[in-house]
Order: structure tokens, then C-alpha cells, then sequence
């Protein structure tokens, strides 16, 4: 099978600036099939999962839950989707990414710096002062982040400023946005939802990480949700639901949003908050909090490090 | 015969007048006929995005404009700007995005609509924001020139406008009218009176009812309040030794605030605040609701022959 693989190179045809992201993923792929970019892609994601119990229990601070169940998007998003450059992240085509769960930033930070934009050395900076990896994201400190967040329920208000601004620009540039299923309880969100499908911003692409738990506890104990696809529908979005760590969904569903060109669209990805670490799987305890030595040990372990 | 006119018209004038740039956008939240932003519209709807009845959403809709290379003008009336503090807080402020939003209808000089629409603690908020720029101007003269003067801002703005129509100050074209600077409109060494907004007129009023009874008060328009223009209320109070602030705002945190809190630092000087003194209003005619909240201009004249030991 080499759809993906084929799909990908379809994509590069036509670009002529080297040092795009994707790029340096793709030409480790030349003449291998799906399967090996799955394999390359999962051990990113588990290098970057890696990193973020680094980060988390260095600092002794942040949120490990959100980071592990976003990462496995992230990775297909920044390997496979994302148009931009690491050494010159303020390229004004590059396409936009807004982590608007502002706090799963260990994630962001391992990804960005698997991917050049910053280095691994960076990383030891995260929530110490004068570093330039912030408690939450913050486009002032950081390259390669796009919107400071950290207060919920802003990152798609936005994004639509980018997304417009990218049709004024008449650019094909997309803009990329994270929420998490707790975030969307923000009246606002649903302000933005309404005025992506008004402005008909068909560049612009939400991945929900679906992770169930918020801060307190499970997001069905805080405010139930009910059908949250058929929210977005009903809205007047491109809706697609996925298993948010089954790498070849992730990449088809990747695919279906940059192919959407009539609505903005909606991924909605299912996941496991805490992710790949037994003991803060689906544990509403790791949403923000860090493991101790003990702990940390065994998570190193269970991720193959 | 004074001209009248309201400083709202002069947003409206200055959005057409810097039509050329053509990284302006304008966005509204279904208030633009009242804004003034629909002149805009009219003549540039593709570059006039409505954002309905959401404040917040607009708010952040603008910010994402200015990450783009886009000079966004957002308005709404003063009072729901408010609804979206904290996305013009950590949106707007905290990455110090260059969106400059205008609150029209601000103060109790306004409709009849009552204390729900009467902003009287924007200029407070917005003050206490880093990296945001805070004027309320007198006349749509200089409403024109101030905001027009945003387009080359690299930092957010917050402008609060009137709705109804005051007696006009400036000329077209006034050069003495720059952001952070204030314009000296009277001189007089007895007193100094340092207004902003529709409080401008009512203090020059003022000014000439004093100088009746022999006392001969400077007047300032402090159409920036912030960055307060701290060299002139220096001056000031050297030169007058007593200070009345006023304003259609609370005495909490507005222009009054800022110019307490320079003088007890630096220059400890006499002062009397004419403001709202913290309580809300309610429905009323607009010169009404000066009188029911002591702001008017004979609460202006008593303020000063207060402060002067002369009542």
C-alpha cells in the first residue's frame, strides 16, 4: 500500500523551498510503502512521548495528559500536513498551527523540536524562568507557535482572523487548530464555530482531541457533552471521527481536511488521555500534575526508553 | 455659534480617510449603524467582517488579523467591548497584537437605555492592561486624527467614543493633536482643569463662568490617558498648584486615577476628582444623568471653588 506515501509525494510537486517540515520526513521514505511511514511516524510520536514525561518531571509542573493523548496528531500533522519552514518559522505563507489547549504544551514543545524548530536543549527550559518554553504556548517566546494561549477557548476565534486573513491574501496557506473536548464548555468557541461556517472558511481545520477528562474529573461529569459530531454538524461543518492513535487514520483523516474545500471542517479525533503511560491512562489525576522518581522510572520503561 | 457634532462620526470618517492601506480591516458585531463603522461597510464590504452578536469571538477574529500583517479596527459599544476583556487581555494585549478597538456610546452621556449601557469603567480596565494604548477624545475632529494616527501603532489601542452630539473643539487638520499628548485649550494660572471626552466642552464651559467670578482656570483635553501625558500634568501643577480632573467615568481608575497616581508619586499636588463616584446610573436624558451624578458643569465650577477654599 502506498497511498499515503503517494498522496504525500502528490503534495511536494509544485513546491520548490526545501526545509519543509513534511520534507524531511518524506525523503526518508523514498520507494518504502504506508507501512514504514506509519512505523517512522509512531516512533516520533513515541521519541516526543519520551520527551514530555521528561519535561513534565524536570519541571515537576504541567500536564502530562492532554500532551500524551495530542501527540500522535501532532506528529502526522507536523510529518505529513503542515506547511512550514523550521528555520524560518515566521514565514508569512506558512500554514497556521493553534494549540489552543494552550496547557498540553510539552507536546507542542516535542514535536517542534523533533522538527527543527527548536533544539532538544530547549526542552530543559520548559516553565523555568527566562526559557523560552512557557508554562503554556506562547508565540512571543517560542518559534514555531502561532498564538500565545493558556485561557481556554480562544485558539479558533483566532484562527478564523488567520483563515481570513489567508483568503485576503489570496494564499492557500491553511490554518490548523487544536481543541480539547473539555475546551469546547467555553460559550466562545461556539461564537467561532458560527462564524467559521458564516465566513465560509473552508481553510480552516479543527483536530478535537476527544480525551474525555478535564481538570476536576471526566468531561461526562463536568458538562456533558452528548453527540458532540453531531454539534458540529448541525453548525454546518465537515464533521470525520477517528481513532486519535491508530497512525493511519490519523493520516487518512489528515488527508480528508486538507481535501474539504467546500466548509471548515472538523476532525474528530477519540483519544486516551495519558496515553502510553499505564498508571495516567484515562487517570483524571495526571491532567496537570507530575510524576515522582519512582514514577517516572516506570513511565521511561513502558515507552521503551 | 459653536458647531456640534459627536465623536463617534469622527471613527467613521477616519476608517474611509485610511481606506488606501489596504492591510485595513474593519470588523463589527452588529452595532457598526451606531459606530460609525458602516460608512465603511458601505463603500468596502469586502474588507468589513461582520461577527454578529459576539463580542469575544470578534475580539480574537481581529487579533489573528494583526498576526497576519493586517491592521484590524474592531467597534462595539464601549460596554460589550468589556464582555470580551480576557480575550483582549491574553489575545490581544499579552502577545501586544496591534488591534485597535473603538467603544462607541461610552460613559452616561449617552441614550436612554440606562446603567446596562453606560460604560463608566472602561477607560479603568483597558488602563490597566500592558502594551494598550487608552484615549477618549473630545470632538469627531479629533477622534479622526487619533485613529487615523493607529494605523502606524505597532501596539493595541482601546478608543472610547460618544454618542451624542457635544459642542465641536478642534479645526480640521489641528496639528497639536498627537496620541499620548494633551492639548492645552485654555490657559490659566488658578486652577487647571484636565478633562477628557464630552467632559471637554463642559469644563471650557466652566472655565468661562469661573473667569466671571475672577478665577481664571488652564483647561486640558487629556484625550490619551494612557500613556498619560505626564510632562503636561507636571507643568500643570507647578504652574496652578491645584488640579480637577473630569470625566464621564468613574473617579476609580480613569483619567482622574491616573493623574492622582502620577501626583502623589512625584508631585504631590491638590486635587479634586469630578467623575461618577462609584455607583451605577439609570435611564435619563443625557444632561440628566450629568446632574443626577454630580459630573456637570456646575459640579465642575463647584469642584474648583471647593479645591480653592472659596465655598
Amino acid at each position: 500500500m502506498k497511498i499515503f506515501v503517494k498522496f504525500l509525494q502528490e503534495r511536494i510537486k509544485g513546491f520548490t523551498v526545501k526545509g519543509e517540515v513534511f520534507l524531511m520526513v518524506l525523503s526518508r521514505l523514498n520507494g518504502l510503502d504506508d507501512d514504514d511511514l506509519v512505523i517512522e511516524l509512531n516512533e516520533i510520536a513515541r521519541k516526543c512521548r519520551v520527551e514530555i514525561i521528561k519535561m513534565v518531571y524536570r519541571a515537576q509542573a504541567g500536564h502530562p495528559g492532554g500532551s500524551l493523548s495530542e501527540i500522535d496528531l501532532l506528529t502526522a500533522l507536523y510529518s505529513t500536513q503542515l506547511r512550514a519552514k523550521p528555520d524560518e518559522p515566521n514565514w508569512i505563507d506558512r500554514d497556521r498551527f493553534i494549540l489552543s489547549k494552550g496547557h498540553a504544551s510539552p507536546g507542542m514543545y516535542a514535536i517542534l523540536a523533533e522538527m527543527g524548530f527548536i533544539q532538544h536543549s530547549d526542552l530543559e527550559s520548559y516553565r523555568v524562568l527566562g526559557g523560552i518554553c512557557q508554562g503554556h504556548v506562547d508565540m512571543k517566546f517560542t518559534p514555531g507557535v502561532d498564538f500565545s494561549a493558556g485561557s481556554l477557548g480562544m485558539g479558533l476565534s483566532f484562527g478564523i482572523g488567520c483563515a481570513i486573513a489567508s483568503k485576503f491574501d489570496k494564499s492557500d496557506r491553511e490554518c490548523y487548530v487544536m481543541l480539547g473536548d473539555g475546551e469546547i464548555q467555553e460559550g466562545a468557541v461556539w461564537e467561532a464555530m458560527m462564524a467559521a461556517k458564516h465566513h465560509e472558511l473552508d481553510n480552516l481545520n479543527v483536530i478535537l482531541d476527544c480525551n474525555r477528562i478535564q481538570n476536576d474529573d471526566f468531561v461526562e461529569s463536568q458538562m456533558r457533552m452528548f453527540n458532540i459530531a453531531d454539534k458540529w454538524l448541525s453548525f454546518g461543518w465537515n464533521v470525520k471521527e477517528i481513532d486519535g492513535h491508530n497512525m493511519y487514520e490519523i493520516i487518512e483523516g489528515m488527508r480528508w481536511l486538507k481535501s474539504n474545500k467546500d466548509a471548515p471542517s472538523v476532525l474528530i479525533a477519540n483519544t486516551i488521555k495519558g496515553k502510553g503511560v499505564s498508571y495516567m491512562e484515562n487517570n483524571p489525576k495526571f491532567h496537570g500534575a507530575a510524576p515522582n522518581e519512582e514514577q517516572y522510572e516506570i513511565a521511561l520503561k513502558e515507552l521503551g526508553e | 455659534m459653536t458647531e456640534l457634532a459627536a465623536s463617534r462620526d469622527g471613527y467613521g470618517t477616519a476608517l474611509l480617510s485610511m481606506s488606501d492601506d489596504s492591510k485595513l480591516v474593519v470588523l463589527e458585531a452588529d452595532l457598526g449603524k451606531s459606530t460609525k463603522s458602516c460608512w465603511f461597510r458601505e463603500k468596502f464590504p469586502e474588507r468589513t467582517i461582520s461577527c454578529g452578536i459576539g463580542e469575544q469571538n470578534m475580539m480574537l477574529v481581529a487579533a489573528g488579523l494583526a498576526s497576519s500583517g493586517f491592521k484590524p479596527f474592531a467597534s462595539t459599544f464601549a460596554i460589550f467591548t468589556e464582555r470580551a476583556f480576557e480575550q483582549v487581555r491574553n489575545g490581544i494585549c499579552r502577545p501586544n497584537l496591534p488591534v485597535h478597538i473603538c467603544g462607541s456610546h461610552g460613559g452616561t452621556h449617552t441614550g436612554t437605555d440606562g446603567s446596562s449601557a453606560q460604560s463608566i469603567e472602561d477607560l479603568a480596565i483597558y488602563r490597566s492592561l500592558p502594551n494598550m494604548v487608552v484615549m477618549h477624545p473630545s470632538d469627531d475632529i479629533s477622534t479622526e486624527i487619533l485613529t487615523s494616527k493607529l494605523l502606524d501603532l505597532k501596539s493595541p489601542s482601546y478608543t472610547r467614543t460618544a454618542r451624542n452630539k457635544t459642542p465641536r473643539i478642534y479645526t480640521k487638520g489641528d496639528s497639536r493633536i498627537e496620541i499620548g499628548k494633551g492639548v492645552q485649550l485654555r490657559d490659566g494660572s488658578d486652577v487647571a482643569i484636565i478633562a477628557c471626552g464630552v467632559m471637554v466642552s463642559k469644563s471650557l464651559e466652566a472655565a468661562e463662568l469661573l473667569s466671571q467670578k475672577g478665577i481664571e482656570a488652564a483647561v486640558v483635553d487629556m484625550h490619551t490617558i494612557k500613556p498619560l501625558d505626564e510632562e503636561l500634568v507636571k507643568r500643570l501643577a507647578a504652574e496652578c498648584k491645584l488640579i480637577v480632573t473630569v470625566e464621564d467615568h468613574s473617579v476609580i481608575g480613569g483619567l482622574g486615577g491616573a493623574v492622582a497616581e502620577y501626583l502623589s508619586e512625584n508631585i504631590p499636588t491638590r486635587l479634586r476628582r469630578v467623575g461618577v463616584r462609584d455607583r451605577f446610573g439609570e435611564s435619563g436624558q443625557a444632561e440628566e444623568m450629568l446632574e443626577l451624578l454630580n459630573i456637570s458643569t456646575n459640579d465642575i465650577i463647584n469642584s474648583v471653588l471647593e479645591i480653592k477654599g472659596m465655598v
